[in-house]
Parts: structure tokens; sequence; C-alpha cells
């Protein structure tokens, strides 16, 4: 388990534009303090393990409380774990970087900026915005969002929003993208739309993606592989690749047989746990 | 008298609802004209009503001391008779009058009031209440020196209040944000903020080499302790997603600090500097009156010092437009800055 090479776990991953990096996480533990004195520290993560491909999409699904998000932040970088390790690429993660972009349920736009400026803020950050302000244009265009670019956003609808905050993420030309349940505010019909969205921003740039969900059938949908995570303490409980063919369909027999097949390991596990 | 003007106005009221091309809106129109009628011929009723108790009550005293209060209600009258015969033809003057007509109104009938009370029945204790025709007069005798102490005035508030938001927003966005700053910082906050700023009067004027320095310094130490406080409440309050939504953009400590942070918390800034312009009036005119010698709290203890109670009314009638017109620039800044917060927020 201590390689620290580029060797990942094979998986197919065709992509032209190749922006993404691989990613590591060995034996990553982490607890948080308890609350009070009475109740005891959380387990959030018991001694994960998990390889993600460059330009792989990869799906986390599991009940509350499994420490999804938990390993997102320490992906990001927000948080630190207590052992083991995180790489993406070569590099080992100790603090946030324009490399990893976070998108949340809540689009957690800045609400004193504008749709562009938004876009932009990535930019501003990284004291880019002069050299790439062609970029922003592109990025605004990229979610078609042309005519919200002045608008700022408490006017936007919540679909709108989650656009935004994708492109804010994607300016950065990010190596690996985690979402942490982006589409999970929205109702069913712009939720379906924005997952073909977000496909199709992924096999235009061709990032590594991280996805936190709830819904296993947006899970079968996406991605290449589904990671099932069982909570206190949250553990990667099995890994499911999906190889059905793209553009998937939500009705095929295979699509409807994964999905008996995963919820039926959920309900096991919940039962055995 | 007030039924002929009703009928002078009448044609050009329902001019008006013919106007209107939209044959389904002409009913509730009509509703709304005969209101607006009302509306337009308040201003008009209540100075002639004004002025006809004016002319009554003040026959037995000197023309010169009622001439211009006179002139101030016919004046009135004839704008406000001009003002509703030109507003069918400017759209925004008669908005601005449907909204304002019924509070001018009230305005003038309560200086009626007032000059029955005073100069009419005689109610009140004579040197101190005079009427409106006095009050007047005397702002006019005295409007130079009035005109020079509001100068004085404006001078010192400003220089006080920038001076105090300057200090303030630092110190605020310092304890705000490094937690050193606010180990130390919020003990001497606490302890020396809430006296106000009028005690340290004594102190300042031993302390300062000039008045209008302690002066200047009372005012700002008023306007540092409410925007500090809301400048740390709001620094410290903000939603720690933007900031992890930032650091993930690649934000270093400085964009953190003034990109995220600072906007995130101007709502709450601005309530400080509105407290803080509250009480920069309030001490500045304590400052005038026990030491600088100039500015409109000098001029109200001097006049009342001649017992020149006409003066100090002048000047009370001044400092309510002044403060008012501050604070409605201190508005249109805010409306300014939180653009963003339109439709979101009303206060």
């Amino acid at each position: 388990m201590a390689e620290r090479g580029h060797q990942v776990v094979a998986t197919t991953a065709t992509n032209a534009l190749n922006e993404g990096s691989s990613l590591r996480i060995v034996e990553v533990s982490k607890h948080f303090p308890a609350a009070d004195a009475s109740s005891e520290r959380t387990h959030a993560l018991d001694n994960i393990s998990l390889s993600v491909a460059a330009g792989e999409l990869v799906s986390v699904v599991g009940p509350s409380g499994c420490g999804k998000s938990t390993l997102l932040r320490l992906i990001a970088g927000l948080d630190h774990c207590d052992s083991g390790t995180l790489t993406v690429g070569a590099d080992a993660i100790h603090e946030p970087s324009a490399e990893r972009g976070l998108v949340f349920q809540d689009p957690n736009l800045f609400p004193w900026l504008t749709v562009r400026r938004n876009i932009e803020s990535g930019l501003v950050a990284r004291g880019v915005l002069h050299e790439k302000r062609h970029e922003v244009d592109e990025f605004i265009r990229l979610v078609g969002l042309e005519t919200f670019a002045k608008a700022y956003p408490h006017h936007l609808s919540g679909g709108m929003a989650q656009r935004v905050a994708l492109a804010r993420a994607l300016i950065n030309h990010p190596k690996v993208l985690l979402l942490d349940e982006p589409l999970g505010a929205l109702d069913a019909f712009t939720r379906m739309r924005m997952q073909d969205e977000v496909l199709r921003l992924w096999e235009a740039r061709g990032a590594t993606i991280l996805l936190v969900t709830h819904d296993i059938d947006e899970a079968i949908y996406m991605s290449n592989r589904i990671v099932i995570m069982t909570p206190r303490p949250g553990r990667v409980e099995r890994i499911i690749p999906v190889s059905l063919e793209r553009p998937r369909q939500r009705n095929s027999a295979e699509f409807l047989r994964l999905r008996g097949d995963i919820l039926e390991f959920l309900h096991f596990t919940r039962g055995a746990g | 008298m007030n039924v002929s003007s009703v009928q002078v106005k009448e044609p050009v009221q329902v001019a008006k609802a013919v106007e209107t091309p939209n044959g389904l809106a002409s009913s509730s129109l009509a509703a709304g004209s005969k209101m607006r009628a009302r509306t337009f011929l308040a201003v008009p009723t209540a100075t002639l009503i004004a002025f006809v108790v004016h002319l009554f009550v003040s026959q037995d005293e000197p023309a010169v001391d009622t001439r211009s209060y006179s002139v101030f209600l016919a004046g009135m009258f004839g704008l406000s008779v001009a003002a509703a015969a030109v507003q069918p033809l400017w759209s925004s003057l008669r908005r601005w009058m449907a909204h304002m007509c019924p509070i001018i109104a009230a305005t003038v009938l309560l200086l009626c009031l007032w000059e029955v009370i005073t100069s009419g029945l005689r109610l009140l204790p004579m040197p101190y209440f005079p009427s409106p025709a006095g009050v007047l007069q005397s702002l006019l005798n005295d409007r130079k020196l009035l005109f020079d102490s509001t100068w004085h005035s404006l001078l010192l508030l400003l220089s006080g209040y920038v001076l105090g938001v300057s200090i303030a927003l630092v110190t605020g966005i310092c304890i705000g944000w490094f937690p050193l700053a606010r180990y130390w910082g919020m003990p001497l906050l606490k302890a020396l903020g809430p006296i106000p700023a009028t005690a340290w009067v004594p102190l300042a004027m031993v302390l300062s080499p000039s008045g209008i320095f302690s002066a200047v310094g009372l005012v700002a130490l008023a306007v540092w302790f409410p925007v500090t406080m809301l400048t740390i409440s709001g620094i410290a309050n903000t939603r720690a997603s933007y900031l992890d939504v930032a650091r993930t953009l690649g934000a270093g400590p400085k964009h953190l600090i003034f990109r995220v942070a600072i906007p995130a918390a101007m709502p709450s800034i601005f309530i400080g500097l509105f407290m803080g312009l509250g009480t920069s009036f309030l001490t500045l005119i304590v400052a005038e009156t026990v030491g600088v010698k100039s500015g409109l709290g000098w001029y109200v203890s001097w006049a009342q010092g001649w017992a020149e109670y006409g003066k100090v009314y002048a000047a009370l009638v001044i400092m309510a437009a002044f403060f008012s017109t501050i604070m409605t620039v201190l508005f249109k800044v805010r409306d300014r800055v939180l653009v963003w917060q339109k439709g979101v927020i009303k206060w």
C-alpha cells in the first residue's frame, strides 16, 4: 500500500482533453472531537483506501453519516486526516488548492457578486484575471447563462445557480473536481438535465470527478464506478464498476438490474449493521 | 372657499380619466382619480386654512414679525396649486405628489395648530414658545450666523465621523478576523466601548490643545464603538462555506479578507454606520455646547442665554433638515454599495 507511483486502477477514461489527474487515498482515518463531555468522539472515516484514475468519474453513495462529505473535504484540503495519505498526481494534499475544485449542494455563490464576477472569482483569487479574462465568456457560454451574466445570485433559480457554481469551479481547470451532492436540492426534471450537463462538461474537459450522491440512479447514470460506503465508522464497503454504454438509458434492462443489485446490497448492509 | 376650489380642479381630473385608453381600468381609475383629487387638493386646502387662521390670529401683532410667515404660506399655496395644475402632464411629479401630499398637508395643519396654541390662545408661556411666524422671522433675521454655525457643525461632524469610521473599520476587521487581536481587543472594547462618548468631555478638555480637537475626538470616539462592534460581528459571522469555496478556488489570506469577509460583512457594517451616525449627532451637539464656540449646538445654548427662543427653535429646524439630509446621503451610499441585496432585504 506504500507505493507512491502513478500506478492507477485501470479504467476506461476516453476523453479528448485530458485535464484530470489521478487521485489516491491510502488508509485514511478521521475522527471528530466529541461535541460535549458525555458523547463519544465521532469516527467519521475508518481506514479508507480508494484510487481514481485520471479522467475517471467515480460516484460515492451511502446513507447519511457515512463520511462521504468528510472524505470530500479531506481531498479538497479543507480538513486534515488523522492518519493515512491523500495524493493528487504525485503531490500530497496539505491545503486547499485551485487544482481541486469543490461544488456543494448549496451553490454558495457570493451574493455580492454578479454571475460574471462569481465565475471570475477563481481567476481573481489566483491573480490571473488579466491573462485569462477571455475564458470568462467561454465558461458563461458553456453553462448557458449569457443572458444572466449581470444578474445577482438571488435572481437565479436553483438550477442556474448550480450551473454558475460549476462554471466557477471549472474556470480554474481543476485536475480533480469534487461534487458534494451538487444536484441534491434540485427538482427531478432539472436534476436529470443537469446530470447530462455535468457529463457534457466532463467529456469536454476530461477532469477527474468524484461525485457524492444520495441518488443511486444518478450514480449509475453518470459514473464509471460506484463506491458504496457504510456509516459509523465510515468504510468503503464495495466498489461496483458500471460498464454500460454511454449515453445510458435510464430504463434499460441492465440499468435496472444494476439498480436492483445496489439497492439489495444497501438493504442487506443496513440489516446487518 | 373650499368648495369653489374643488370645482376649479374637477375638469382636470375628468380629462385625466378620459385620457386612459383602457376601458377595463377606467372604473377603478374613476375611484382612483377621486382619491387623487383629494390628495392633490390637500395641500392647497391646508395652506388656505393655515393662512386664514394666521391672518386672524396675528391681527394685533406688528406686521414686521408676521409678514414673512404670510408670504411663506401664500407661496406654499401658490406652489401647491401650480403643482396640482401641472401634475397631469408630468408623471414623476404626480407620483411624488401622490406620495407626499398628505404628509405635507398634515405638516401645514400642525403648524396651524401650533400657531393657534401659541399666539392665538396663548396657552403656553410666551417667551419660551414662540409662534411659527416668530420662528421663521428669527430664522430669516439671523440667517448669516445660522449658516455659519451649520457650516462649522458640518465640518466638525464630517471630520469626526470619517476619522471614527476609518479607525473602527481597521480595528473591527482585525478583531473580527485575527484570533490574537480578538483575544486582546475584545476585553478592551467591552470595557471602554459602552461608556458614552460625552462622558469623556472633562478628560478631552484637559488633554486636547484646542476645543476643535477634543470635539473631533469625541465624535470619532462616539462613532468608533458601534461601527467596530458591528464590523467585528459581520466579519466573524462570514459564512464558513463562502470561505471554504474561496479557498478551493485558490484564494490566499488577503483575498479571503478583502474579497470575501469584508463584502460579506458589509450589511452589518452599514448598520454600524447608521448607529454611529446617530451617536455622532448627539455627541456633536454636546461637544459644541460645552467646548467649541461655534456650530449649531453652541448657537442653541447661546440663543437660550439671551432668551431668544425664536432662534433656539430656528436652530432646531435647521438641525432637523441638516441631520436628515446627512442620513439620506448615507442611505444613498448604502443603496449603491449593497445593490446586490435589492429585493432581498428591506430596512
